[in-house]
């Protein structure tokens, strides 16, 4: 479990200053039994036009694997000052990951989407093994990944 | 020193340099079996762009097509909301099966580089490669030094036993090892940050695209352009995101492709840091490189067996260390003892001298030639027993003797001897006792007797120099030692041919036969010990027990193989002797204690070079053994010298069976008891032309018999190489002149 105060440099954060109001957002992701090394993930959040606005989490230490997590590679274009204290270790098959982030409230049904990109040593990279919507409605409901998450769901 | 740092790396580490080495072969077969699973089309026949468009026509969600080194080529895809891999055939983009990476090589890669203990065990596994390549390093400086320099490594290795196997694994394995070794430390180094690595981070995303109309990916210019053979991964846009670009990685570097004008942008070439460690992860891996992975693979096979032969060399050598107890001190010691050894084997003997001289009443101080002190006050005698190490080098307990003999003061009255202990089979037999000796004298010092050599730790020849020793210090003295008493079994006499007889030379060719054991759980015993009977091959030594206590074995070269179930050897009746006396009152039936001891330093060289007999007497035997054997039909020349073609031609029929089927090129006899009156050097001399031509071609000599026939045979080579400006020690160091000598 992991708490941190998510200081996102996003456009909506700091243009409303006065307004901001911070949520406490748990995010749960649960990987199948793909059998292989231990899991790189990257969680992180796009606008309504698919664009990258700001990193999650990303499991997994070492950075020259980055890459694999290509969609968010591209959009982070992998400046340490994106993720600079939101990693940790890589998750092992099968094993879920819990973190819990204050998140702003303007970015919750705003058209914004949760993106996990996946990649295992030797096996295949998913780019957008999940892409849910961040909505008040959404929370607490499984959605199903496509590669290796088994579930993955976000409770306010 | 050296051999420490050789060895107790190996002792401490042998488990884990055990498994690294098995799973390392297990996965060097990777490179080759996806190497024989890929489709690879020659050079300049698919492009990129073609193979995408068929890719893309078989799986319309194509997210990314990797092409890893070996030629595989794998499509990652999205089908109905589900991911996966393919393996696929790059020339029609149609699927050869799911990317499925073997469960069981990933185990394998897993314990290799971790032991399955994740971060501890990569430092483990880290810390036995460095040591691997402490131990390749260390061994290539001991197995040069014990071949006597670093170009007698590509000659035939001296020496019997564990420590031959272990040499001879060494030397095909080490290059291999140390390629593995040195880039399994560089990784492990890396990956610690004990060295700097090297990230390409690849090129930025590019700031601006057309964002116009997608164009199918098989009419992308910049694709078309790449050829699949330099192809490393292609990751495909997001669907229906205009904004976003093809990612192309190359051999050459890596950049973005935009969906729309098919433009290369923002390509960078891959950094000299990049291609060098991909290079470094390739000699490891043998990614691609299938060959290599296959030697290395081969290469890492020899490190369980070096490891056991290693441990046996090293138990060997602690047992025969014997430690030293009663040891009077330097300046008490009327009888000094200096040991020169490098394995220990030396000690034993010592220490045999220093009870029998303690019995005797002398208060002896023993210690290695490296203590020698400045001076004995005391002492009467000195004794320096020592062996040779390689090619006439002093071994490691002597190695500063030489320095510190220049400041050593002999008092008037010392007196010593040497005794140096070797194996003629190596050239400068006992050299470095003989050195010692010179040097003793050059000091001033006087000779108690004059020096002798034993011959592969004789435990006779050394009983013998004690008791002449004991005549001249007038103090019989009793000297037994037996290093290594050898694991006898019982040969039953199957068969004899006698010659000789009318020409005074009784000689008889023994063939002997495993002793049955008779009925029940006996003959079950000596069946199962049976298997266990050491190899042999025609060359090596029977060694025979003669029936009187105390008496050593004798030695007979074999003219039979263990494939052919027989023991044979020829032996000649000695005036006096009393083995061969024994031998040739046994009638078939009567049974004999034996062993075997190899003796690899005598056997004709492999290949197509021409091999040239040479024997006299009972030498014929190991000789007719080769012949024998030459199923090959290699060039054989056979020169013998007997007393008469009537009495004593050994092996006659034989001879003539195996010239006709031409496993004998050519026979040249001579018989000193009949009308030509000549002797074997006769017939040498006569083909003096034809030998340095053969001589020139490569051939090897082997010669076989008494000492005075080898002496006389040598001296007619060096007149026969004169010519080529070579002598017979040249010869010799190549493993091309060979003796076996009795």
């Amino acid at each position: 479990m992991k708490k941190i105060l998510l200081a996102l440099g996003l456009a909506v954060s700091v243009a409303l200053p006065a307004l901001a109001q911070a949520r406490e957002v748990t995010f749960t992701t649960e990987l199948l039994d793909y059998g292989g090394d231990g899991a790189y993930m990257a969680l992180y959040l796009t606008d309504a036009s698919g664009a990258y606005r700001g990193t999650l989490w990303v499991a997994g230490k070492k950075s020259k694997y980055y890459k694999h997590l290509s969609g968010w590679a591209r959009g982070s274009r992998l400046d340490p000052a994106e993720y600079d204290g939101l990693t940790g270790a890589s998750i092992t098959s099968g094993r879920t990951l819990k973190i819990t982030l204050d998140l702003d409230d303007a970015l919750i049904d705003s058209g914004h989407e949760v993106r996990v990109d996946t990649a295992v040593e030797d096996m295949r990279d998913n780019r957008a093994d999940v892409a849910v919507p961040l909505t008040t409605e959404g929370a607490g409901k499984p959605v199903s990944g496509r590669g290796y998450v088994r579930s993955f769901r976000y409770d306010f | 020193m050296l051999r420490i740092l050789h060895g107790l790396p190996g002792l401490f580490a042998v488990v884990f340099l055990a498994t690294l080495a098995v799973t390392g072969s297990i996965l060097a077969l990777a490179p080759a079996l996806d190497r024989a699973g890929a489709v690879v089309p020659p050079a300049g026949d698919v492009s990129v762009a073609q193979m995408a468009g068929r890719v893309v026509s078989n799986y319309p969600g194509t997210e990314q097509i990797v092409r890893d080194l070996s030629g595989q080529v794998v499509v990652y895809y999205s089908r109905d909301g589900q991911a996966g891999a393919n393996r696929v055939n790059p020339v029609t983009g149609e699927r050869l099966g799911a990317y499925q990476p073997s469960a069981f090589f990933v185990w394998i890669r897993d314990l290799h580089r971790s032991f399955l203990l994740d971060t501890p065990g990569r430092m483990v596994a880290g810390i036995s490669a460095a040591l691997m390549l402490l131990i390749c390093l260390s061994g290539m400086v001991l197995l040069a030094r014990r071949s006597g320099g670093w170009r007698a490594l590509m000659r035939p290795l001296a020496g019997t036993g564990s420590k031959r196997v272990h040499a001879e694994i060494a030397r095909l394995a080490v290059l291999g090892l140390l390629l593995s070794a040195l880039t399994g430390s560089f990784l492990s180094a890396q990956r610690f940050g004990l060295l700097p690595e090297v990230s390409d981070p690849g090129p930025g995303f590019p700031a601006k695209v057309s964002g116009g109309q997608p164009r199918p990916v098989d009419q992308l210019q910049a694709l078309s352009e790449v050829d699949l053979n330099d192809l490393r991964e292609l990751v495909f846009p997001y669907p229906d995101d205009p904004q976003d670009v093809y990612s192309l990685t190359t051999t050459g570097g890596s950049g973005f492709v935009d969906q729309a004008t098919g433009e290369l942008l923002q390509f960078q070439p891959r950094s000299t840091g990049s291609v060098v460690q991909q290079w470094i992860m390739r000699l490891h891996t043998g990614e691609g490189l299938w060959w290599l992975g296959l030697i290395l693979g081969v290469a890492a096979l020899g490190v369980p067996a070096l490891s056991v032969t290693g441990a046996i060399i090293w138990w060997q050598r602690r047992r025969s260390s014997v430690q030293v107890q009663d040891n009077v001190t330097v300046a008490e010691a009327d009888v000094v003892v200096l040991v020169g050894s490098e394995a220990g084997a030396t000690w034993g003997f010592t220490r045999a001298l220093q009870t029998e001289l303690t019995k005797a009443g002398f208060r002896v101080h023993c210690a290695e030639m490296n203590a020698l002190a400045h001076s004995y006050p005391r002492a009467a005698m000195l004794f320096v027993l020592t062996s040779t190490y390689g090619d006439g080098d002093a071994p490691a307990s002597a190695r500063q003797f030489m320095t510190r003999l220049r400041d050593f003061r002999a008092g008037s009255a010392l007196k010593y001897a040497v005794l140096g202990f070797g194996d003629r089979q190596f050239p400068n037999f006992c050299q470095f006792a003989l050195e010692a000796d010179e040097a003793l004298a050059g000091k001033g010092l006087s000779r108690i007797q004059p020096v002798e050599l034993i011959d592969r730790c004789s435990a006779a020849r050394f009983s013998e120099w004690g008791d002449r020793l004991g005549t001249a210090i007038g103090t019989p003295l009793s000297l037994s030692h037996d290093p290594v008493p050898p694991r006898t079994f019982r040969l039953e006499l199957a068969q004899r041919v006698d010659y000789g007889l009318a020409v005074q030379a009784p000689t008889s060719i023994l063939r002997f036969r495993l002793a049955d054991a008779g009925q029940g759980w006996r003959s079950w015993f000596f069946r199962a010990r049976r298997h266990s009977l050491p190899a042999f091959e025609a060359g090596d030594l029977l060694g025979i027990l003669p029936p009187q206590e105390g008496q050593d074995a004798r030695f007979y070269s074999l003219a039979s193989s263990a494939s052919e179930g027989v023991f044979e050897i020829c032996v000649r009746k000695q005036p006096g002797g009393l083995c061969s006396g024994y031998l040739h009152g046994l009638k078939p039936g009567d049974s004999v204690e034996a062993f075997i001891r190899q003796n690899p330093g005598f056997r004709p060289a492999t290949g197509t070079v021409p091999v040239i007999l040479i024997g006299a007497g009972a030498g014929i035997g190991p000789l007719t053994g080769f012949i024998r054997k030459n199923t090959a039909r290699n060039p054989m020349y056979l020169y013998w010298g007997g007393r008469s073609a009537n009495s004593d031609f050994l092996y006659q029929p034989e001879l003539g069976h195996y010239l006709k089927d031409r496993r004998l090129t050519g026979l040249s006899t001579a018989f000193s008891r009949s009308d030509e009156r000549a002797y074997v050097q006769d017939r040498l001399r006569q083909d003096e032309r034809a030998l340095r031509k053969l001589v020139e071609t490569g051939a090897q000599v082997l010669v076989c018999g008494g000492r005075d026939m080898a002496a006389g045979v040598k001296q007619v080579f060096e007149e026969i190489l004169q010519p080529l400006r070579l002598e017979v020690d040249d010869l010799r160091v190549q493993g091309r002149y060979l003796e076996d000598v009795y």
